[in-house]
């Protein structure tokens, strides 16, 4: 691989921007792909679908066009969690997230709860969740979870994230506390079909105690969700 | 700031920046096939120097040894290779998976230009 197209694909992750590496096998001079963009002249438009089709499915895998045999391997940027809440089990959740390769926002427009001392080296937003989730742009690589426990801020959460595509949408909440959640959101025109969508109360049944644990069951429900589709 | 996700030590790609920078030879070894049960997935990456240290995975730890070594000799001839590992494979290699998958993987140097 050339050094020059090397620290192109690390100025692309830097920039959020999906590339896709495209090699000749056995590692001939590769060429980089933008998926999302327009297909540049003298590419196969077969060899573009197929790289736009791997980065949307997120998988590398070896192509033949033209009976040429190529490696497309895309880079995404980031899985996003938005997570409503900055309360404790946020703190190491947003720290596992982190580890698992996620980008994490917090979001709580409470200003005693969102600090930098409780949540050192995350992004924070401090307004209200669903002006936040707005700005943000919730798209099928993004996961919502809510964690305050007060409609005030978890019902406009999740009511702009049952509207997009969140691949993942969850609510921290004893199953009571659900129950009257769900009759709120179907009071306010939602669905059945549509509120199947919410994970709750949240997180695997691993009787998880602490926040830690809490935060375990959270981001293993989280990646079941995106893996097993 | 680096999350603890994208920090050099967890990150093949980043670390293999830094070791670019410091003017290190690096080569990258990326898992292309997989068959059967295999730990690493297609595009899963290891960053090799040239003084033997690594970073990444291409397996749960069986062939990464052989790999950097293939990786070092490769930093001498320059030449690319796609190496076959498991049980059927037809280079004859010492090291297998403790699975039964099997798993191709591109080795290449990040040379300049």
């Amino acid at each position: 691989m050339k050094q020059s197209s090397f620290l192109q694909v690390q100025r692309d992750r830097a920039n959020k921007r999906a590339v896709v590496i495209v090699s000749q096998l056995p590692g001939a001079e590769e060429i980089l792909l933008y998926p999302h963009e327009q297909p540049p002249s003298g590419v196969h438009i077969d060899l573009f679908q197929a790289a736009r089709s791997a980065a949307l499915r997120d998988q590398s895998v070896t192509v033949e066009v033209g009976g040429i045999g190529y490696f497309l391997s895309p880079i995404n940027p980031p899985l996003r969690l938005l997570i409503v809440g900055a309360v404790h089990v946020a703190q190491p959740l947003s720290q596992m997230a982190a580890l698992a390769g996620f980008d994490v926002v917090v979001i709580d427009p409470r200003s005693a709860f969102s600090t930098e001392a409780r949540f050192p080296g995350v992004t924070r937003i401090e307004t209200w969740p669903d002006k936040a989730l707005a700005s943000l742009g919730v798209d099928r690589r993004t996961a919502v979870v809510t964690l305050t426990h007060d409609p005030k801020l978890d019902d406009p959460a999740l009511e702009t994230a049952l509207r997009s595509d969140a691949f993942y949408v969850g609510c921290l909440g004893s199953g009571k506390t659900h129950a009257s959640r769900l009759a709120r959101l179907k009071s306010r025109g939602f669905t059945d079909d549509q509120l199947a969508r919410l994970f709750g109360p949240v997180g695997l049944k691993i009787s998880a105690q602490t926040p830690a644990e809490i935060a375990v069951s959270i981001l293993a429900q989280i990646i079941e969700t995106l893996r097993r589709g | 700031m680096d999350t603890p996700g994208t920090a050099a030590s967890l990150d093949p790609l980043a670390q293999a920046e830094v070791w670019i920078r410091e003017g290190k030879q690096v080569a990258l070894a990326t898992v292309i096939e997989t068959w059967g049960s295999s730990p690493r997935r297609p595009g899963s990456r290891l960053a090799i120097n040239s003084s033997g240290a690594f970073v990444g995975s291409v397996s749960g730890g069986c062939i990464e040894g052989a790999v950097v070594t293939e990786a070092l000799a490769m930093m001498e001839d320059k030449r690319p290779r796609v190496l076959d590992f498991g049980v059927t494979n037809e280079m004859a290699w010492e090291v297998g998976l403790a699975c039964g998958g099997r798993v191709r993987v591109l080795v290449e140097l990040v040379e300049p230009g």
